[in-house]
Order: C-alpha cells, then structure tokens, then sequence
C-alpha cells in the first residue's frame, strides 16, 4: 500500500486534528449542568461532563488536571470554554490549554451562580463556534496522524485476526512515522516480559517493566481477589473463550505489530516527547478510562479490536471499531466500522486486513462518523489514583 | 481453500481455537495451522463453543497450557484429545 494522506485541521500549535469540536469543559462535577446548559444553548458545542475535581490532592490531582488539560488541548478541539466552581482551579485548566494557541476562556459559578455563567458562557461559546466552523482542512501527511489502541471484550479472534490487523496497521504506520500508543498496564500480565523484549531500547524496556511492576505492587497485590472477581478476564472474555489473564495478554501484544519496538513509557495521560513512534502509556485496562488518558495525550484516531462487541466511544477522538468474531458481526454490526472475520475464513490474509483497516482510518480522519460516534457514544472516564480528601 | 473449523495459533501449541459456531462432540473437524499456513484435523469430543479451544493431544493434570507457544495457564484437571479446554480445567498462574 502506497503511503496516504488525510485531510485535517492544523491547528495553532501545528499538531494536526481530525474533528473541530468546540468543547464545554467543566472542571468539576458541579459544574457538569452549566456545561450541560451551555451545550444545550449553542449547537455544534460539546459538553463533556464527568464525576471527579472536587477534594483531589497530590498525583491524583495533577492527574486530573493534566487530563483535562490534555482534553482540551487535543489537536480534535478547535476551541473551549471551561466552566468551574471557583476561579483559581478553573484558570489552571484555562491557562494549559491556551499552551497550545488554542481559543479558551474560563467561567466560574461563585459569586455568579448557574444562570448568569450559563449566559456569559454561551456567548463566548456562540463565538468560538461560529469561527470554528469556518476553519478547513488542509492535506497533511500520514506522519501527522496520532493514532492510539486499545481492545476490549476480547475473545479468541482478538488475538487471532483483530489485534494482529491492528499489528499489522501499527508496522505500517511507523515505518511512515506516524506516532503511536498502546496501553493496559495490567492486561500485559503473562506477556510481560515479551513485551519488554519489543522495547526499542533496553532503557525503555527496563521502564515498562518497572511500571508493569509498580501497577503489580500498588494496584493489585494489595486488592487482588481469586481471578481479579471476574475482571481479568471479565465475564465477556470468559464468554467468547479466554481462560486467563496470560492468553488475553498474548493476544492483546498482537496490537503492536511484528517489527515495531516502543520507545518510551508514558505515564497516564502524559503527551510523547520523543518524536514519531510507538510509545507505551501506564493506563487501566478499563475502556474508557484507557482512551481518556490517550486522548488527553493528544492522540486523534483511536482503533479498538473487539471480540464480543464493546461498543465504547469518546467525546473528542473518534475511536474505529473492528471485529473478527462473525457473530459479533452479525448479532451487533451497528458498532462495527470495520468487518475483519474473513481472515478467520481465510478468504482475507493479514496484509489486506491491514490496508483495510489503514484505509478506515483515512476515511475516519477525512471526516466519515465513526459507529461509536454516529451512535452518540461518549464516554469520558477519569482515572482515579486514590479516594480524595 | 476450505472454511477452517478452528484455527492453531503455532506449532507448539497445545490448544486451537473454534472459530465456526455450532461445533458438536463427535464431529471431524478441519483446521488452519497460521505459523505454516498447514493444515490439521481433529475429531471434537465435546461441544464447543465459537472461540473456545480444543486440545490438541491428551492433556494431564498440571501440564502448562501453551498458546502463542507461551504458556497461558495450568491445566487444572486431565484433559483429552480434542476435548473443550476452558475455565473448568485452566486456571492462571498468576493470580
């Protein structure tokens, strides 16, 4: 396959994005209805609302800031607003994200109360709609896609034909230079030290150990129960034929290619420094959680391989679903972009799923809606590191 | 180039994987060997499951399961030829 080009949006900062939404971004969950509100108000806005930013203190706090930031910050925004309950908060939230150039302006409700920031926030949302929406795209090359992977209800045919479609994907963009990640600290468990064997240098294999490790020590160890109480695998995964955590890991390696190594390890939600890559984030192996922390990183396209059919979307970076699992296929194909179950018919060998897939993911950049998002799937899921104050 | 019944990951696998539906004790299966792009049979001695695995060969209690050639868990009790290998009989090493 020929090397492609898509069309984007070049943003401030020159990073590249796929979508042009102009966020209403709450930093804290009462201020989810004023952003609700504001959403409600002015069409072509996007609303993310979520549960946490009150009481958070230490590296659960930096996270959480560091995600919104992120958020906002992504190549898919042109433009936000940020509501919260009180300034200060809200202006660091406001002030990482004009980092990037972008349009944004911050609200806070005290001393204001919903309505009146409701109002004001909706005049300034008018405005960054209206200049958003006649910003246009220019054709940028391949490179500048960021694409980030994550599979989840995976069965037998994940590691069979899905996974290895993305693989396959995976070594075809690097050797373009585009930048990539995958993620699921925990899901690695069996296959770990494989995957320590496809870091590009022993420094960055020794840090995806020491992390793997530390996920072990702080996240499991101390709250483990007999099979994780069903979570690892779940019961999806136990129902499409993975028995342990080992087989699931082995097939979720598969999402990395044959050829490409990682070169670095990313905490959660922290954007790649190194140049065009493969990069490994410290994330849960929870869907929307993982692609929450991809997309405050800055990646754009995500690719998610199912076996059963999860059918998880995110607000602001388009996420294509592919399956090799013909029933799957058959019982939900309205989340399905992307059909791959003929590999397991040999009737389509793994090069040809990989162009597939590759030209999904143009047209998914080009502007086609993926299933997820024409479906209204929206899931926005904060990583939590610890109960709050 | 026939529709396989299950698929074999590597050679040295000790499992291979449903990948029709429909699949009842007693019935001659074909399979795909992906490593060599070879081809296998095997007759299934229990109903099994769209992507659920079958055992390759006589299986004892304790041996390691091996997919992917890597080992993916410990056989739990004896498992036969060409019997239905799942959470009944594999359970992790890890947790």
């Amino acid at each position: 396959m020929s090397k492609p080009k898509f069309w984007g949006y070049r943003r401030e900062n020159n990073r590249v994005g796929v979508r042009n939404h102009v966020v209403i971004l709450p930093l804290d969950d009462l201020s989810n209805s004023a952003c609700e509100a504001v959403a409600n108000n002015i069409k072509g806005t996007l609303a993310i609302p979520h549960a946490y930013g009150r009481l958070q203190f230490g590296a659960d706090l930096d996270l959480h800031f560091d995600t919104l930031i992120g958020t906002g910050a992504n190549p898919n925004v042109a433009a936000v607003v940020v509501i919260g309950i009180e300034p200060d908060w809200t202006n660091i939230i406001v002030e990482g994200i004009k980092k990037t150039g972008k349009p944004v302006t911050g609200f806070s409700i005290e001393q204001n109360g919903d309505i009146a920031t409701i109002a004001a926030a909706s005049r300034q949302a008018k405005e960054y709609v209206q200049w958003a929406t006649e910003l246009r795209r220019e054709e940028c090359d391949v490179s500048e896609l960021w694409v980030s992977v994550k599979c989840g209800e995976s069965d037998t045919t994940s590691g069979l034909a899905s996974n290895p479609t993305v693989g396959n994907f995976i070594d075809k963009m690097d050797a373009w230079g585009a930048t990539t990640c995958f993620g699921e600290t925990s899901e690695l468990t069996g296959a770990e030290q494989v995957c320590k064997t496809r870091a590009a240098t022993p420094e960055a294999g020794e840090k995806f150990l020491a992390t793997w490790q530390a996920y072990m020590d702080e996240v499991i160890e101390p709250n483990k129960t007999s099979d994780l109480s069903d979570s690892q695998p779940t019961k999806g995964n136990i129902e499409g034929g993975l028995t342990t955590i080992e087989e699931k890991a082995f097939g979720n390696l598969e999402k990395i290619g044959k050829k490409t190594r990682f070169i670095d390890v990313l905490t959660p939600a922290e954007a790649p420094a190194k140049g065009p890559g493969l990069y490994f984030m410290d994330t849960s192996s929870a869907a929307a959680e993982c692609v929450t922390l991809q997309a405050a990183a800055g990646f754009t396209v995500h690719l998610f391989p199912t076996g059963q059919g999860n059918i998880i979307g995110n607000p602001i970076e388009p996420v294509i679903k592919l399956t090799a699992n013909p029933r799957t296929v058959r019982t939900m194909g309205e989340h399905v972009d992307f059909d791959c179950s003929g590999m397991l018919r040999r009737e389509m060998n793994l090069d040809e799923a990989g162009d597939g897939l590759i030209d999904m993911a143009i047209r998914t950049a080009n502007g086609r809606l993926t299933a997820a998002e024409a479906l209204g799937h929206r899931e926005f899921v904060l990583t939590k590191l610890y109960r709050s104050a | 180039m026939s529709i396989p019944d299950f698929l074999v990951h590597e050679t040295n696998d000790t499992v291979g994987v449903i990948v029709v539906e429909g699949i009842e004790a007693g019935q001659k299966l074909s399979g795909w060997l992906m490593e060599t792009d070879g081809d296998i049979s095997i007759q299934a001695n229990d109903p099994i499951p769209l992507g659920h695995k079958i055992a390759l060969g006589d299986i004892n209690d304790g041996d390691t399961i091996l997919k992917y050639s890597h080992d993916i868990g410990e056989a739990v009790a004896d498992i036969g030829k060409g019997h239905h290998v799942h959470t009944h009989n594999v359970k992790t090493k890890r947790w």
